[in-house]
């Protein structure tokens, strides 16, 4: 089937489960594992990459299709994606200031974390190699963001009860056990893969 | 190529537009009212940037040891009204008691809306003064003093004993305005103008410039009163230790309490210098010692073999001979660390609690 054909409802399932941008290919780590030590960050930054994530793939599709394509300058398109994020990012961070304060407590020091986080460039550079059409990048990019915000809480719920429970041996605590968790995580959701697949 | 510098171009100039654009509509609060202590001072100014940013905007100055970057805690305030909800940045400076009473870090507190604010009575008599030099004196080979005069109508509030930051302008190799707090050695009731005593300290920034570049009708920026070393209102018999330009507060203090009438309280001043050519002031203490039957003045020379009518020793020692029992009797002291720390065991040797020892150390 052409790529183009896909209906966008697909796209955004397979890019929670079965191309989970986290599971499958491991990005945007960096963040993951830090934040990871508590529901309630997790959520935070996960609500805040869906937001980004969602915004800046349509935005990154215009600017690559409508400015950089045209004119012949795609090599150049890792930067323009960056600036495209790094500016969004803090226009969002003045809006949430703006209309909730609670949201922006919640949120506040992980928007600006979010510009540098691989996941969201590593979606718009899928959604350029895919070739998905403008409705599709939009679908991908919520459902990127969705995936990842699914990895994180996931671990984030499975690492506070452990906590609790279990104990782990020394030389594989935090990062360490985050990791095992992650890989057998990862490995549940090829499970999923009989429901949707892109390639 | 060319098209590649001018996309990139376009694009970041089109997104600064975006951004510019975004921060006058989402960051733009309006005028804000702001008010102080029920009322007692209040103004309109543009909401939006930090509450410590606004006040000094405003010349009122909340002391702040790092400038707003929200890591000493010192800029706390009372937030009545409008102050939000408290900031993930502000807990960690703040007890429980604090955070019940709606005590704020001023400087991650943000002014979005009207605010009702509570400070200290003294913040409030902080200001910017701008003056014209009246008088620069010689008091000693490297001690000068310097009267200030303020703008017209202006006058300065301030307790005996507090201290003003005096600013340089740029000279020779400084190339920035740096500032260095002096203690006022004028009487609160002379608030038309500002005594300074400011001592030579070699390669010092600001008093290379007050003895090398300054010259009387200049113009200088001070910023004050600061300071808690003042005469505290009890009935206890005073001592002052001073050395060097640490005269000035205690001078003031002296004055002050000449001109409030305080006469129920005795009070020696013991003024510690290396020779004769250190000593400034004496007439005037001399005089203030004949006219009024508490007060006493005792210079001490600690290397001086000459034949001066002066008490001969280290400042310490000459205080220690004095009396016996100092259980009963307050301290003010003002000087050197090294001066102040010894002054501070003699004491409290002589039995001296140490609550009632208070000293502003020039470091």
């Amino acid at each position: 089937m052409d790529i183009q054909n896909i209906h966008p409802l697909v796209i955004f399932f397979a890019a929670i489960t079965t191309n989970n941008i986290l599971l499958t290919n491991f990005l945007g780590m960096c963040s993951y594992l830090a934040v990871s030590k508590d529901l309630k960050s997790s959520l935070g930054l996960g609500v805040a990459v869906i937001f980004v994530s969602t915004c800046t793939a349509p935005l990154n599709w215009l600017v690559y299709y409508k400015l950089l394509v045209p004119f012949g300058l795609e090599y150049l398109q890792y930067i323009a994606f960056i600036i495209v994020i790094a500016a969004f990012t803090q226009i969002i961070e003045m809006i949430i200031e703006r209309v909730s304060t609670v949201l922006y407590l919640t949120l506040g020091i992980f928007l600006p974390l979010i510009t540098v986080n691989c996941a969201i460039f590593g979606c718009v550079l899928f959604l350029v190699i895919r070739q998905y059409t403008f409705i599709q990048s939009i679908a991908y990019g919520m459902g990127a963001g969705t995936g990842w915000a699914l990895a994180i809480l996931a671990l984030a719920g499975i690492r506070t009860r452990m906590e609790k429970k279990s104990k782990v041996i020394p030389e594989l605590e935090g990062p360490g056990i985050a990791l095992i968790i992650t890989g057998v995580i990862a490995m549940a959701f090829i499970g999923f893969s009989g429901i949707v697949k892109i390639n | 190529m060319l098209t590649a510098i001018l996309v990139i171009c376009a694009l970041t100039g089109g997104l600064t537009i975006l951004l510019l654009i975004a921060e006058s509509v989402f960051a733009n609060y309006g005028e804000v009212n702001i008010d102080v202590n029920k009322g007692e001072k209040t103004f309109k100014t543009r909401g939006g940037s930090s509450l410590l940013r606004t006040l000094s905007s405003q010349k009122l100055f909340l002391p702040s040891g790092c400038g707003g970057r929200g890591s000493c805690g010192t800029c706390k305030c009372k937030v009545l009204e409008g102050g939000g909800p408290l900031l993930p940045t502000e807990t960690p400076y703040l007890n429980d008691e604090e955070r019940k009473t709606g005590i704020r870090l001023s400087c991650q507190l943000k002014v979005k809306n009207d605010i009702k604010i509570e400070v200290p009575e003294e913040l409030l008599s902080i200001k910017e003064f701008e003056t014209v030099i009246e008088k620069i004196t010689d008091y000693t080979h490297d001690i000068k003093g310097l009267r200030f005069k303020l703008a017209e109508g202006e006058t300065i509030k301030f307790r005996a004993g507090q201290f003003a930051n005096l600013f340089s302008k740029p000279y020779d190799d400084v190339k920035e305005e740096t500032s260095r707090a002096y203690s006022i050695s004028s009487a609160p009731s002379d608030n038309r103008a500002i005594e300074l005593v400011v001592r030579y300290v070699p390669n010092g920034m600001v008093t290379t410039y007050v003895f090398k570049h300054l010259h009387e009708g200049d113009r200088v920026k001070l910023i004050g009163p600061f300071g808690d070393f003042f005469l505290r209102d009890t009935d206890r018999e005073i001592v002052c230790i001073a050395g060097g330009s640490g005269l000035a507060p205690i001078r003031s203090i002296i004055l002050d309490m000449i001109d409030r009438g305080i006469t129920n309280r005795k009070a020696t001043f013991f003024f510690g210098a290396v020779s004769t050519r250190d000593l400034y002031y004496v007439e005037e203490f001399k005089a203030i010692e004949k006219q009024h039957p508490w007060f006493k003045f005792i210079p001490a020379l600690s290397r001086d073999d000459s034949g001066h009518p002066y008490a001969r020793g280290l400042i310490t020692n000459v205080v220690a001979d004095n009396y016996n029992d100092m259980k009963n009797i307050e301290a003010y002291l003002c000087g050197s660390p090294g001066m102040i720390d010894a002054c501070e065991k003699m004491l409290t040797g002589k039995g001296m609690p140490k609550t009632q020892i208070f000293y502003d150390k020039f470091s």
